[in-house]
């Protein structure tokens, strides 16, 4: 699936948690590529390595979580491994990234403007500080932040939640950045702030080309922003394709049965299906499929890992029993 | 149906910031400082039927919580009636009100917070039916057992700590512990917000098998618009504190009324809709300690006029079970 003008290709990503317990294989086994412009949805429930697959790209997996193989090739270069001088100068500048708790990443006693300027002139010491602050408040401008000159001179704390989400994006954007990694940058929010900031964000990609990776356990979120999806559980992308037809037609049981639990005005009424039992924890992931112990078509040889196969054309899945027949009901 | 379980009468509930010495001298000594006021809950009125599932819908700040701990009766409110069964709680005799407080029962948020990590579950859930004279103390295992199994915990697991469970299973002992005193009556504070769509979805099936097997009746109080049209026979929509739309589930999500429903309906992200262009409602909630004048979505409204200004829309029925909050309805 690999198109030369991949912005971001991933291959075979392993990052491990080399904790007191035991190994956590948080992420084991991750490939995926994003185009220029190209929105993809990275969905998976508490535990299933999405965020760390994040981190791991940006270079932020702090110990005892190492990047322990696997390639990161960002327009062609290679960032693990990166010396971390090198990897500093293109965080934030190429490379950004949006968290889910604005008030956890923006410093609470430098003002916005202190912190905007900041981020353009650690990249670049030439601009000047009024062409920086000029700069910082076109980007406020261009997230939806009224009166961007008096906001500027504002605090964190003046903000509401919805706008300091914005301010963070406008961070993110500051340097023009090629490629956006965005950590459930609105499961905080109320449902009308959400429907803004998602307004900005496919704003973004459309008019600047921006690529993006939005990291949500929120399917529906996914459903209109992304352009392709990955469905992420116990550490490994399950599922992976375009978005109609992963959500119309998916081919893993687990996608299928997520699909399925999701409530919504077709199921009024009805029982939900439920997948049963829990996700494993990482620290002791059965042999094979980690979704065995769950699933109702598992057999003996899910006791072995499945490799990546093409059931249906432009999907990669794991998985030795996909739903090929989509009529069949979910659980079958 | 149509028994009538709760009715409420123009509740309100304030909350006062009182000002300190050095206010009330600068007040006295003619400066233009007053109390702050929150209206958190500002004249509601509503009723629910036996047997019926309300959701109660909402963004952060509209009252939707105030609301509920009103009728679990730990908040008292300012003015205004809770009729339970007919009788208003304040005109209750001690032991009316001690029943009514046992039969109205609440599920929290946060199953991490509102369980006791020192007690056992046994002790948890079994400690105030001996307390209230269900059992006797001897009789607590087997009660307990019972009202596990009941919820889809093992019994087994009666002796163990709340932290040794998952969250979903946490949220299933804070449900055993509401049920444990045989309500009628559960109020649950968005019960379900914490957990993972898998687990989301068990805990939903578990909260409709047990409507029908004890025959409760719910207030299903809840930010996710999606949750609610599942599980509920009428919705009740909340902004800044008062209703501004009730309605049957089927006619509310096929031809909302209130603006604001309508505006709420849209942003709503659904896994059946892709590629959205998003088009946002207009700026932020409105600070509950300074609203807007008249109808309190009027700055926010594409359809507001002079009359939404200055004149506080009433809720009036205008089709039969439904009623909205909206001077369009006037015709004006």
């Amino acid at each position: 699936m690999t198109t030369p003008a991949a912005t971001l290709d991933v291959r075979d990503l392993k990052t491990h948690f080399f904790t007191k317990a035991g190994v956590a294989r948080a992420v084991d086994g991750v490939s995926f590529t994003v185009g220029k412009g190209e929105v993809v949805g990275l969905v998976g429930e508490s535990g299933s390595g999405k965020s760390v697959t994040g981190f791991s790209i940006i270079g932020l997996v702090d110990p005892p979580g190492r990047v322990v193989s696997g390639e990161v090739l960002f327009k062609g270069q290679n960032l693990i491994g990166l010396d971390p001088e090198q990897m500093r100068r293109l965080r934030g500048d190429r490379i950004a990234m949006i968290f889910q708790d604005p008030m956890m990443t923006l410093n609470p006693v430098l003002r916005v403007d202190t912190q905007m300027v900041e981020t353009i002139r650690a990249h670049d010491s030439s601009v000047s500080k009024a062409d920086a602050l000029a700069r910082a408040r076109d980007a406020l401008g261009q997230v939806g932040i009224p009166a961007p000159d008096e906001r500027l001179r504002s605090y964190p704390h003046q903000f509401s939640g919805g706008m300091r989400q914005r301010v963070a994006i406008a961070i993110a954007l500051l340097n023009k950045p090629d490629l956006i990694i965005a950590d459930e940058p609105t499961t905080a929010l109320d449902v009308t702030i959400q429907g803004q900031i998602l307004y900005e964000a496919q704003k973004l990609c459309r008019e600047t080309g921006t690529s993006m990776i939005w990291i949500t356990h929120d399917l529906a979120v996914v459903a209109g922003l992304a352009d392709k999806i990955c469905v992420m559980y116990g550490g490994r992308i399950v599922e992976q394709g375009g978005i109609d037809d992963v959500l119309d037609h998916p081919v893993h049981p687990y996608t299928r049965g997520l699909l399925g639990s999701v409530p919504g005005h077709n199921t009024r009424g009805q029982r939900l299906y439920q997948i049963p039992g829990m996700a494993p924890s990482l620290l002791n992931l059965p042999e094979g499929c980690a979704f065995q112990a769950r699933c109702p078509r598992a057999d003996a040889a899910c006791g072995v890992e499945p490799s990546i196969t093409e059931p249906v054309p432009g999907r990669a899945v794991r998985c030795f029993h996909p739903h090929l027949d989509q009529d069949e009901e979910i659980g079958a | 149906m149509s028994q009538t379980m709760l009715q409420i009468d123009n509740l309100t509930r304030n909350f006062v910031k009182k000002l300190d010495l050095a206010g009330r001298i600068a007040q006295k000594l003619g400066a233009d400082i007053r109390e702050e006021v929150v209206h958190a809950v500002d004249g509601v009125s509503l009723s629910i039927d036996k047997g019926g599932v309300v959701g109660l819908v909402g963004e952060s700040g509209c009252g939707k919580s105030t609301l509920g701990r009103m009728i679990a009766g730990i908040l008292p409110p300012t003015s205004g009636r809770i009729v339970y069964k007919d009788v208003a709680l304040t005109d209750m005799n001690p032991l009316e009100a001690k029943r009514a407080a046992l039969e109205i029962q609440m599920i929290f948020q946060d199953p991490f917070a509102s369980l006791n990590p020192r007690m056992r579950v046994i002790d948890i859930i079994g400690e105030a039916p001996v307390a209230h004279g269900f059992i006797k103390p001897s009789e607590m295992q087997d009660y307990v057992s019972d009202v596990m199994r009941r919820v889809g915990l093992d019994p087994d697991y009666r002796r163990r700590y709340p932290h040794q469970f998952s969250g979903g299973q946490r949220q299933r002992i804070g449900i055993a512990r509401a049920l444990a005193v045989k309500p009628e009556f559960l109020v649950c504070d968005e019960a379900i917000a914490a957990l993972d769509v898998s687990i989301q979805a068990q805990v939903i099936n578990l909260f409709m098998d047990l409507r029908e097997d004890l025959d409760l009746t719910y207030l299903f109080i809840s930010h996710d618009l999606s949750v609610v049209e599942h599980i509920s026979d009428r919705v009740v929509i909340m902004y800044l504190g008062r209703i501004v739309e009730i309605a049957e589930t089927d006619d509310l999500f096929d031809a909302p009324n209130h603006p604001y429903t309508v505006a709420l309906l849209n942003e709503v992200p659904r896994v059946d809709q892709r590629g959205l262009d998003y088009k946002p409602v207009e700026d932020e909630i409105p600070s509950p300690l300074d609203p807007p004048s008249g109808c309190h979505f009027h700055p926010r409204c594409p359809h507001a006029t002079d009359r939404c200004k200055a004149e506080r829309p009433q809720l009036r029925e205008i089709a039969p079970k439904r009623w909205s909050a909206c001077h369009l309805n006037d015709g004006t």
